[in-house]
């Protein structure tokens, strides 16, 4: 390695300097803007711990929907959308490669244009009237008389999304996953066969996991972020902010309606910290269960 | 004892072992694809079978009515649809040279200079994969207008340009590049942009094909930009219209125009992973955070 001074600050200097504007700047006016009272027309004011206050002790659609919606999306599809990825991943590794690769692609695809794209592809499956679908499949297999308006529906809502969710769940996760066990030694279970392990499950738990440690946690993190940048998809889906009977809010729609719609800035931002602050304790659990010991 | 052997990963030969397997994984992999195939189907369908009641699966007589139809109306209104493509395709090219050449730079940097940040960089990068841009879309929007790029190809571009998971993938995968190639070139007098050039950037192509992979599904579904860093309808991305389309709730041949136009979104990056599944596999294998 060479030690030259100027050369490695040329390397880094487009990265760090977008790096800078477009991630580190954004955390830091969010934090500033949530101790004011911006709201676009205005030069902010300070207004102290208000926001926070207000978003704890105030904000009831905060409380009562967005909190635990984005609580109980994040836990369905973050840890199912991460168990699926590994149970997929392990169980496609053991089949030989023509069929692996067709199986990869499938499961993968879903994740190519997840979002927005594939929104209009759901509007037409869980569509209201008895054209839609899913109802002309259910009316006909006499489960229903009458069509559901399923997105428009607070009670069926959140499970499409978590459904939508877990379909476009193995994203690069999954991948790093399947990579990570392809790597893994025959050796190893050959030896792990001698010393006494019976099956594939004992294999996955003893072998498998823990040689591929650092990859689970990779995995994990791509895992917690999908969840969080999918979470928007109540909106889309209902073509509505806020959505029917706030059903399908989660903290990202809650920042967008104050921000975009109502213009209070200055709230939206303190609603941003919190959700920063609650992606970045699932990642602290993460790195707890998957960090390597020494 | 029958002993158990050991099972194999990437096995050469079929084994009745294997059946099980198939037998969990190929009604899901039908669940997974099931709406694929719907979204297929359905942009092919004439209009008769759009309006069949009750509606069917499958299209019985593929057209290429929809796409047609897309095409034409983007025609009727002020924007037609080739500006969004040709908005699409340039800020996609760019976005992807962009975030290559700026990635593999400081992945080179971080993995083979020495130099005092170094360490610290590296961790505040691996601590920003869990960033999360929708948390923050409203401090971005106000740095877009603010650095006066609003409305230009630059709202687009600068924001998907560094990517703190493309940089740790590069990084990771350049670190298996072995020194002492590196070390003999600078003897034989080489700068740090020639090893880059000449011994770097031949040796980490799978990297670099992720990279591309990323970046396009990123920009293809960008559609942040579109509706908050530009105003001018010309500017807005591909993506954007497709929403539109999408949010229209213009019936049932709507539906169909927009299914087509959903496909066009979908099969280039279908395409483009077909073609570098290998080499992002290979990356992948280098993507344990220690």
């Amino acid at each position: 390695m060479r030690t030259d001074k100027k050369s490695p600050f040329l390397f880094l200097l487009p990265y760090v300097l977008l790096f800078t504007v477009f991630i580190v700047l954004p955390i830091i006016v969010a934090i500033g803007l949530s101790f004011t009272d911006f709201n676009t027309i205005q030069f902010p004011g300070f207004v102290g711990f208000k926001n926070y206050i207000n978003l704890l002790t105030q904000d009831s659609i905060f409380m009562q929907y967005a909190l635990p919606n984005t609580v109980t999306y994040a836990l369905i599809v973050g840890p199912g959308g991460y168990a699926l990825s590994f149970l997929l991943a392990w169980a496609i590794s053991q089949l030989t490669r023509i069929p692996r690769i067709v199986l990869t692609l499938i499961l993968y695809s879903p994740s190519l244009t997840a979002g927005t794209a594939m929104a209009v592809l759901w509007k037409i499956i869980f569509s209201g009237d008895s054209m839609g679908y899913l109802n002309a499949f259910l009316i006909k297999a006499g489960i229903i008389t009458t069509p559901i308006a399923w997105l428009t529906s607070a009670v069926y809502l959140m499970p499409i999304m978590i459904i939508v969710g877990l379909w476009s769940s193995m994203g690069v996760g999954f991948l790093a996953i399947l990579a990570g066990i392809m790597n893994t030694n025959d050796e190893l279970y050959e030896a792990g066969a001698i010393d006494g392990i019976k099956n594939r499950f004992q294999e996955m738990i003893y072998i498998t996991i823990p040689t591929m440690k650092s990859q689970m946690l990779f995995a994990a993190v791509m895992a917690i972020v999908n969840t969080f940048n999918n979470g928007a998809i109540g909106v889309t889906l209902s073509g509505s902010n806020p959505t029917p009977g706030y059903a399908g809010q989660l903290i990202v729609n809650h920042i967008e309606d104050y921000g975009f719609i109502r213009y209070e800035m200055g709230y939206a931002a303190a609603v941003s910290v919190v959700l920063l602050l609650i992606i970045m304790f699932f990642s602290k659990v993460a790195s707890r269960l998957f960090a390597e010991k020494e | 004892m029958a002993g158990y052997k050991g099972s194999r990963i990437n096995p050469a030969h079929f084994h009745k072992d294997q059946i099980p397997i198939y037998i969990i994984l190929l009604p899901l992999a039908i669940f997974m694809l099931f709406p694929l195939v719907f979204i297929f189907c359905h942009a092919f369908k004439p209009m008769s079978e759009l309006f069949k009641f009750p509606p069917s699966f499958l299209v019985y007589r593929p057209t290429w009515d929809n796409f047609r139809n897309l095409f034409r109306s983007a025609r009727n209104s002020s924007i037609p649809i080739g500006r969004y493509i040709f908005n699409t395709v340039i800020v996609t090219i760019i976005v992807i040279v962009g975030n290559v050449v700026i990635s593999t730079m400081a992945g080179f940097a971080l993995s083979k200079l020495k130099f005092k940040l170094r360490g610290f960089i590296f961790q505040v990068n691996q601590s920003a994969l869990m960033f999360v841009a929708t948390a923050v879309q409203i401090p971005r929007y106000l740095i877009v207008s603010n650095i006066g790029v609003t409305d230009t190809y630059f709202a687009h571009i600068l924001p998907l340009l560094a990517t703190p998971v493309t940089l740790f993938l590069i990084k990771q995968f350049i670190d298996d590049v072995p020194d002492s190639l590196i070390e003999a070139a600078y003897v034989d007098g080489a700068t740090p942009f020639k090893v880059y050039r000449s011994i770097i950037l031949p040796l980490i192509k799978p990297a670099i094909a992720t990279g591309i992979i990323l970046s396009f599904q990123q920009v293809w579904g960008y559609i942040e930009s579109s509706n908050l860093y530009t105003n001018t309808e010309s500017m807005k991305l591909l993506v954007f219209y497709m929403n539109t389309l999408a949010n229209a709730n213009n019936g049932v041949q709507g539906q169909g125009v927009a299914a087509a136009a959903a496909l066009i979104l979908f099969v280039p990056n279908l395409i483009i992973f077909l073609f570098l599944q290998k080499d992002v596999m290979n990356t992948m294998a280098h993507s344990g955070i220690k």
